[in-house]
Parts: C-alpha cells; sequence; structure tokens
C-alpha cells in the first residue's frame, strides 16, 4: 500500500483533497505506466469507485490515452465506474458453492436488497457480487462481506448476517 | 543468418525475423488478421499457426522467431484443422451478410473463409454487442463486424501515438473503442482513418459520402464541380488491379467526366497557390522575427515592410493542409496553434475560388453549386464540416469522397476504367506545377515551398539536381535539412549566410515528437511540414487497401515520376497562378486571400 494512502481517512474528505491525494500517489509510483494497476486500487480506496472525472484525471496526470485507463478498469471486475456500497456481498459461485447451493444464495439476497447482481443498493450500503471461487471449498456455500468470510450459509441465515450490518 | 526449413523448401534469413515474415520472403503465405508490417505484433487472433517440429503445441508464426534447424510446416493437417476451427469460431461471432457490407469481396475475413470453404456453421450462438458509432463525420465503427485482430490498436497507438482505439472490457464483452462509452464523435481523435486502412473488416471505415454525390450528379439545379488530391493519381490505379506506382492521372479525369461532374478541377492548382500564399506567410514571419530579435541592420529596417498585426511572428511555422494533423494539435497541444500556418488546406482553398473566382467567371450562383474533393483523407470529411469552411453564408465543399469511394462510384456508374481514353482537367483551376504533385507526398510541401522561397529570396532556381531536397525525401519518420543562403537579393539582403533549418515528419507520433521539442523550448527549426498520415497523403486513410511500405515507396516515387515529368515544376510559375492573383485576388496574404484561402482554428479538449 502506498506510504501516501497509509493515514486515508478518505471518506472525510473533500472531492478537492481526494484530488491531490490521488496526484501524489501518482507522483509516488513516478506516473510509470506499468504501475497503472496499483495506482487504480489506491484511486478506488480513495473515491470508492472510478467514475470519469477520476478515469480523466489519471490519464492526464500519467499521459496516457484514456482508452487506456479505461481498458485496464473494465477487464479487471475488482474496478467499478459505478458508486460502490459500504459493504460489497461476493457470493461464490465455485464448483462446490455452486453445487451446495450458492445460486439459491444470491435469488434470496436479490430479493432481500432489491437489487441485481453487480448492482448497489439506493442507501448505498450494500453492493452484490458473484465470484467464481474464493478459496473456501470446504465452507461451501460460502459468501464473503468485505473482509468477512461467512460459511455454509443457507438462504435463511441471511437476513441475520446482514442484520450485524443494519 | 538462420537456416530453417519450412514445407520442405530451406531457406535463409536474418536472425531475428519471424516465422511468417521469413515464410513471406519465400512467397510462402500464411493467413494471418493481426500481423502487422514493421511493429511489434501481438499473437492475438492465431490464424497463422504452424506446426513446428519438437514443439507440443501449434506456435502463431507471426510471433515465433526463426531458430538454427527449425522445421515449420504451415498446411499439414494439424494445421489445416486448427486453422479452420479458429476461423469456424470467430465466424460463428460474426453477421454473415456480407451483400450488405461495404467491404464485400474486398475483406480480409471474406477472403479467408473462401479458401476454407466453411460449408455449415457448426457453431452458432450467443452473438456480441452490436453498436455502430456514426457519431463522427469522418469514421464509422461497427462492432458487430470486429473480430478483434487490434490491428487499429496497433495503428492508433504504436504508430500514430494517439491511443483513442483500445480494447474495453473483456472475454467475450471485449470491444474495441474509445472507452468510458465515449462515441468517436466526442473522442479526442484526429480522424485521420489509419484504423481504416489496416482493419481487415468492415468494423473500420469511412463514413459513406457517395449517396450525397450521386444525388448532386442526378440534380438538374446543381452545377457539380470535383477536385483530386494530389495523392489520387498514384494510387486509384491499385483500385482496378494497376500495380501500386501506376500513375493513372488522365484515366481519373476521364473516368470523373463519365461519371458526370460538370467541371473536373485539380486541387493541385491550389496546392501551387498554397506554396504563394504559405510561402509569403512564412518569409513574413522570418522578416517579422528579425527585426523583433535586432537581428536586421539598421540600413534594411527603413526599406523592409513589416506586417506584425500585434502578433510576436511564431517561429517554427507548421503547414496546416492536413486536417487530421490540424484536429489532432487542436486537441493535444492546443497552447502551439500559434505556429500553424493560417492557410486552409489546398482544397478548401480551391472549394472557395469554385464558389467565387469561378462562378463569377460563369455567372452561377454559388448557392447552385455542389464541390465534390476527391481525398486520400477521412479527416478532410470533417474538415469540411468546420465552422471557419464557409464564405458568404456556403460551404467551400460539399462533400467529401475517399479514393477508396471514388473507385466504387466509377465501378457503380459502369465506367470501364482500364479502357479509357485519358481526360484532361478544365481550366482555370486545373493547371498545376510539379511542386503541386509532390503536395501528395511525405516532404512535398516543404520541397514545394523551398523550391520558391529560395528563388524569392536569391532570385535562382533553387540549385539542386531536378530540384529536390533529397534529405527530407523518403518514409522517415523525421527528416531535416538545413539550407544556408547565399547570394540574397538586395531587399533580402539580411538573410544572407543565415542557415535556416527544416524539418519534415509524417504521422502523429512524429508530430508529438517535434512539438515537444518546440513546448521545451529545444526546437531549432524555423519552418516544419507536418502530414498525419505515416509517408504522407499517398497512405492516407481513405487510400487504396492494403498499404504497407513497399506500397508506400512505389507512390511516392509515382508521386516524383510526375513532377518531374511536368515542365512547370515551380509554384509561381503557373501562369493561371499569375493570372487569379492579377485578375481576382490582388496579392498573396492580400484582402480577398485573407478571405477566401486562410483560416483560424479552435482549442479543443483532450478529454
Amino acid at each position: 500500500m502506498s506510504t501516501t494512502l497509509t493515514h486515508c481517512q478518505c471518506k472525510e474528505m473533500s472531492e478537492e483533497e481526494k484530488f491531490r491525494l490521488l496526484g501524489e500517489i501518482i507522483e509516488e509510483y513516478e506516473k510509470k505506466e506499468n504501475n497503472l494497476i496499483q495506482i487504480l486500487h489506491m484511486a478506488q480506496a480513495v473515491f470508492g469507485f472510478l467514475p470519469s472525472e477520476v478515469q480523466k484525471f489519471i490519464a492526464k496526470e500519467m499521459d496516457i490515452p484514456l482508452s487506456k485507463v479505461s481498458g485496464v478498469i473494465t477487464f479487471y471486475s475488482f474496478f467499478s465506474t459505478e458508486p460502490k456500497g459500504e459493504y460489497t456481498i461476493r457470493v461464490c459461485l465455485g464448483t462446490a458453492c455452486y453445487v451446495r447451493g450458492g445460486k439459491k444464495i444470491v435469488e434470496r439476497l436479490k430479493e432481500i436488497l432489491g437489487i441485481e447482481v453487480g448492482e448497489t443498493t439506493k442507501d448505498l450500503k450494500f453492493s452484490l457480487e458473484v465470484m467464481r471461487c474464493i478459496g473456501a471449498c470446504g465452507l461451501a456455500p460460502a459468501i464473503g462481506i468485505n473482509d468477512k468470510v461467512y460459511k455454509q450459509v443457507n438462504p435463511d441465515k441471511l437476513e441475520r448476517i446482514l442484520g450485524k450490518y443494519e | 543468418m538462420v537456416n530453417l526449413k519450412i514445407n520442405n523448401k530451406e531457406i535463409t534469413v536474418p536472425e531475428g525475423t519471424t516465422v511468417l515474415e521469413a515464410a513471406k520472403q519465400h512467397n510462402i503465405l500464411i493467413p494471418n488478421f493481426c500481423y502487422m508490417e514493421g511493429v511489434h505484433q501481438i499473437g492475438s487472433c492465431r490464424i497463422c499457426v504452424v506446426e513446428v517440429e519438437g514443439a507440443k503445441t501449434l506456435q502463431a508464426s507471426c510471433v515465433t522467431p526463426v531458430r538454427e534447424g527449425m522445421v515449420v510446416r504451415t498446411n499439414s493437417a494439424r494445421v489445416r484443422k486448427a486453422r479452420k476451427i479458429l476461423y469456424e469460431l470467430m465466424l460463428s461471432d460474426h453477421p454473415k451478410d456480407c451483400l450488405g457490407c461495404s467491404r464485400n469481396q474486398n475483406c480480409e475475413f471474406q477472403q479467408l473463409g473462401e479458401l476454407i470453404q466453411v460449408e455449415e456453421f457448426r457453431f452458432e450462438g450467443q452473438k456480441s454487442k452490436n453498436v455502430v458509432d456514426d457519431t463522427s463525420p469522418s469514421i464509422v465503427r461497427d462492432s458487430s463486424k470486429c473480430i478483434l485482430c487490434r490491428r487499429c490498436v496497433t495503428m492508433c497507438n504504436e504508430m500514430q501515438g494517439v491511443g483513442i482505439l483500445n480494447a474495453q472490457s473483456r472475454g467475450f464483452d471485449t470491444e474495441i473503442g474509445p472507452g468510458e462509452d465515449l462515441p468517436l464523435g466526442s473522442a479526442a481523435c484526429a480522424y485521420c482513418g489509419q484504423c481504416t486502412t489496416v482493419c481487415p473488416v468492415g468494423a473500420l471505415k469511412e463514413k459513406d459520402s457517395t449517396q450525397a454525390v450521386w444525388e448532386a450528379l442526378l440534380d438538374p439545379s446543381k452545377t457539380v464541380m470535383v477536385q483530386t488530391a494530389p495523392a489520387i493519381r498514384a494510387a486509384l490505379g491499385e483500385e482496378f488491379g494497376y500495380e501500386p506506382g501506376t500513375l493513372v492521372t488522365g484515366k481519373m479525369a476521364g473516368a470523373l467526366r463519365e461519371i458526370g461532374f460538370d467541371y473536373v478541377f485539380d486541387t493541385n492548382f491550389a496546392a501551387d497557390l498554397t506554396i504563394m500564399e504559405e510561402g509569403t506567410e512564412f518569409l513574413e514571419r522570418i522578416k517579422s522575427f528579425f527585426y523583433q530579435q535586432n537581428l536586421m541592420l539598421p540600413e534594411f529596417l527603413k526599406k523592409v515592410k513589416i506586417h506584425l498585426e500585434g502578433k510576436e511572428p511564431t517561429l517554427p511555422m507548421i503547414t496546416s493542409c492536413s486536417p487530421g494533423w490540424i484536429k489532432y494539435i487542436e486537441h493535444y497541444y492546443p497552447e502551439l496553434l500559434g505556429h500553424l500556418s493560417t492557410c486552409k488546406s489546398p482544397h478548401m482553398m480551391l472549394g472557395a475560388l469554385c464558389k467565387s473566382y469561378f462562378a463569377e467567371k460563369k455567372g452561377l450562383d454559388p448557392k447552385d453549386i455542389f464541390v465534390v474533393s476527391i481525398m486520400p483523407c477521412t479527416a478532410k470529411k470533417f474538415e469540411v464540416t468546420r465552422p471557419e469552411m464557409v464564405n458568404d453564408g456556403v460551404p467551400n465543399v460539399d462533400a467529401v469522397l475517399t479514393t477508396r469511394e471514388l473507385a466504387r462510384m466509377i465501378k457503380d456508374a459502369g465506367v470501364d476504367f482500364k479502357n479509357l481514353a485519358d481526360g484532361q482537367f478544365d481550366s482555370p483551376l486545373g493547371l498545376s506545377s510539379g511542386a503541386a504533385d509532390i503536395f501528395g507526398t511525405t516532404g512535398g510541401v516543404m520541397e514545394a515551398a523551398i523550391r520558391t522561397v529560395y528563388e524569392v529570396v536569391t532570385g535562382r532556381e533553387l540549385p539542386f539536381e531536378q530540384m529536390h531536397v533529397k534529405p527530407i525525401v523518403g518514409l522517415d519518420r523525421i527528416k531535416t535539412a538545413a539550407l544556408t543562403i547565399e547570394g540574397a537579393k538586395e531587399e533580402w539582403r539580411f538573410l544572407e549566410g543565415v542557415t535556416v533549418n527544416v524539418a519534415v515528419t509524417s504521422g502523429l507520433k512524429g508530430a508529438a515528437q517535434l512539438l515537444d521539442e518546440i513546448k521545451q523550448g529545444r526546437s531549432t527549426y524555423h519552418f516544419i511540414e507536418v502530414m498525419g498520415c505515416p509517408g504522407g497523403c499517398i497512405s492516407g486513410g481513405g487510400q487504396p487497401r492494403p498499404v504497407n511500405n513497399e506500397i508506400r515507396q512505389k507512390r511516392l516515387e509515382a508521386i516524383y515520376r510526375e513532377d518531374e515529368g511536368k515542365a512547370l515544376r515551380k509554384s509561381h510559375e503557373n501562369p493561371d497562378i499569375a493570372k487569379i492573383y492579377e485578375d481576382f485576388l490582388g496579392k498573396p496574404l492580400g484582402h480577398k486571400s485573407h478571405d477566401l484561402l486562410h483560416t483560424q482554428y479552435t482549442t479543443r479538449s483532450k478529454y
């Protein structure tokens, strides 16, 4: 993680401060195209997502085409051009989780949250994503909410789990 | 040197050669889509796979370097099977309505299909997004036809250094475009159209203007005038099966008359006019520069008339004939717009004269005149829509056709091009010097200017063999020359012994390099010629496909042949140019010229 970012209180920052911080991060990475992915990671940490203005700022500061920046962002599913919820729910649909009912978990979550996969609730609380394998096959079916993994989840448990985040 | 065997043929090639290139050098052709000569290859399409003895898997020949003792087979059963499956998979997500495609019978994907003979479509499945982006006046992008070979990406990024086209998203959703859902019409694209010259299919093409031209031709109330750029005559023949480098000037003029144009003019006339205007502008800037820098001896100060108009004399001056280049500098270096010559590009000048000088002569209402420019260029389609290119409420030029579109129209009109008698251009906007011919190639505008400027300053003809400025001839990205003035005429004596430095570049990557030098205060040049496309107009975005350096070189030689074949070799010796100044324009940079022949530029944003 960038030294500039270590103590970031990004949420409290104004837009102007965020852009100034991003500028410092780009400087720290010496504006090298090879570091674009790291810079995008940091940018998403600062802004929460990578909207058009952020992409243009990065293209301009690094002197690389905008189409290259957006090409990388749209290639990796980690990057988002839409605002993300405070909590990202990642439902594993890898083979083990899939056969043990991962699909049902997705359906139930869609119902509870009223959103489709890839979307964010209106109150910016939750985003819903699916992953192919989170490497927790022994715990299948598993879901992750931000950094925490929940094991052997079934659709009936979901409301209780989400309740912890209200 | 490396020895290897391809299909039983023992061959020897230099180290570092790829298998595909080695095969090609020995007349073995391997099908390919993503390969591009002279730039790094990405091996993305896999259609060029070959069998290499000892290798477990098939190898993409375009990225496999030759090795000593290598044994390669390009047509083994395994290769043929793989190539067919690869092709079928690509075909599964490609429209099959070839009849409705402008690349029908001129499509590399179709041509390979003819060889592979796919009899049934085995892999019918999901179709990727179908986005037709026709927001740009120059280029249409149809993603449904794209086979994702990325040649356009290589062209736009590696060769032109612009980077408007890149792969967006991934896997089945991959699309080539400017990203951020930006349409081409809003992106900082120069519209050079080089992407359309390398696209193997109909995914990137010029925006069609043939229908508008047909309508004008069939409208009895319109007088339709056509003009042809210098580079057309050296390339149009290729569309009719002639060897690259065949000059078809006469047949071209004849064909235009057969199609039904009322007047057939030559943009070359306006190229000569450009030299008069731009050459004068250059000398004025030099004069002002010497004056401002106190480099002029007092004895000259009285004699020299300075037209400063309150502006700093900006040197180096840069040519302004290439509209892709103009759009590029407006987006990427707007702070340097003052370096541009204010001359309109030649065809815009000629259009303005068609609707003023010639209209007056013939008693025509400019509103009833429809001017068509045949250009090697897609950016010219944008240029004619610029609000600056209007005089007295009528646009200078009404439609631009690329060389490729003209060829289509000639065929569509049923003109037997090969058996056509040579035609002539109409007077008075049809006569031109050899200096105008060479506007079609990189280095040509500069040489034409030097021929005239040198003579204006010294009173003597440029003392080079055939009047060619050798160091700026050829396909190198950046070429430079230094010319020391000796024996200057009385009114130019302050230039005696002065060395004038010029630079020539073609392609936007070279332009960026020269502009960076200016920005950093390192530029030592007085005059720079920029053409937006590598090689200049001979390989512009609207020229026949395919294009490679061998073809560029042949077209370039043809252009110089046309020049050398002319009795008139210098723009200022064109008698019709002298006459138009006498009868109509007055003098170079005069009031009328300013109105009709000069323009201004617009700062545009990069994003």
